[in-house]
């Protein structure tokens, strides 16, 4: 997919570690964004939506990996599907087994796990070239980079927009909330707010690393 | 089951519930193909096509599925409809038209993984809609997606043309404007249920 980046003799720490910073699915990459935008009004709901994402991620991951011999080219992306799909619906079923609250909370967006284009993406882009073992490293990296990320989505939202963390009041009483941040268009302010940060970190680290060139935009 | 009017399942679809800008169903395509008017109003045409078809079709399985009594097998069996509708879609318009295939090229395959039409099927799923129903929910949500694809295509065209620091551009201001679009759709919530 949108990855091109060459995956080489690269060891496999730098599998785990690319995915949580340099290359992170949500800030960098900008995909899957459906889920990371609409389970993120409250740091437990995207926590509980990144660990479902990692669990389906590592496992197809790894399936796919280890199938990937074996399956012809021509019916490989449904090949993936199916299994992604496979695996969405055991979490689909866990989740409802462990936390019925959860999983009304989440509702449709634990189904909507098998569309997620990060989990095609990497299995398009990676598990189908690498073994299962590097595979499950980049699982685990890109997996654990969009629960940060979503977990810092949900955190600001959650903060501005209700005054409190994981269900934990954090000011005095007076506080005002936001409450835009908790409707959906605060999903994207939220976001925006973080790229521009990234943006701007960036183009500072560019412009000291070369002060005469012009800054990258 | 439910007994809503269509015209009011269609406006709850369409306006309030905005597939989009409420439910943040379809963002990648939202972001990805916006950058023209012309190229928005034909994607979010055939987004609507597939819609209507997958909608149809996942009513049928649904049933049967209950019949058979196998609802673990609902996610799996809807995701490979839609694979399969798109697949028949795309060899349809390249026999009839072959003009609209080229046009509307590689958007085609990626309705595929497009999450408005798995979670279409699964809302009216969940809502117990009727046949009928089911139609006018997937041409109100069909025709909401095209609504705010086009309203964002007009806003970043003139964007070109605006001066604007260099640190905002790209995703960073189309998120900034989708927030401002669904503030402004929030409106729409004293319209009905």
């Amino acid at each position: 997919m949108v990855d091109s980046f060459p995956h080489e003799e690269t060891p496999s720490t730098d599998e785990f570690i690319k995915g949580l910073w340099r290359e992170n699915p949500v800030f960098v990459q900008v995909l899957g964004m459906c889920p990371a935008l609409a389970v993120s009004n409250t740091a437990r709901n995207a926590l509980a939506m990144g660990l479902a994402t990692l669990f389906v991620l590592l496992m197809s991951n790894v399936v796919i990996s280890s199938l990937r011999r074996f399956v012809p080219k021509e019916v490989r992306i449904a090949t993936y599907i199916l299994v992604i799909a496979t695996f969405v619906t055991i979490v689909d079923y866990v989740l409802q087994a462990i936390s019925l609250d959860l999983h009304k909370a989440l509702g449709a967006f634990i189904s909507l796990i098998v569309v997620n284009c990060l989990i095609l993406g990497r299995a398009e882009a990676f598990a189908s070239k690498n073994t299962a073992g590097k595979s499950a490293m980049d699982a685990l990296g890109m997996g654990l980079g969009f629960t940060a990320a979503l977990l810092s989505l949900g955190a600001v939202r959650e903060i501005l927009g209700s005054g409190a963390l994981f269900g934990l009041p954090l000011f005095h009483d007076g506080f005002q909330p936001w409450v835009v941040m908790i409707l959906p268009s605060g999903g994207f302010f939220a976001l925006a707010g973080w790229l521009l940060l990234f943006n701007a970190l960036q183009e500072r680290r560019a412009r000291l690393a070369s002060p005469a060139a012009e800054p990258m935009r | 089951m439910t007994d809503d009017p269509l015209w009011s399942v269609f406006v709850n679809a369409c306006l309030i519930n905005n597939f989009v800008l409420a439910y943040f169903l379809g963002i990648c395509p939202f972001l990805g193909v916006s950058g023209k008017l012309a190229t928005a109003g034909r994607m979010g045409g055939a987004v609507t096509f597939v819609m209507l078809v997958s909608s149809i079709c996942a009513y049928g399985i649904n049933h049967a599925l209950i019949a058979l009594d196998a609802p673990y097998l609902r996610l799996i069996s809807f995701i490979a409809v839609i694979a399969s509708t798109v697949q028949l879609v795309e060899m349809f318009i390249k026999k009839v038209s072959p003009a609209l295939f080229r046009a509307l090229g590689i958007f085609l395959p990626l309705i595929t993984t497009n999450c408005a039409i798995l979670g279409l099927a699964l809302f009216q799923t969940n809502k117990g809609y009727d046949f009928a129903q089911c139609i006018a929910y997937a041409l109100g949500a069909g025709a909401g997606f095209s609504l705010a694809l086009v309203l964002m295509a007009g806003l970043r065209e003139k964007l070109e043309l605006a001066r604007i620091p260099d640190v905002v551009r790209g995703t960073a201001l189309s998120l900034l404007l989708a927030g401002i679009l669904s503030i402004s759709f929030m409106g729409f919530a004293g319209l009905g249920g």
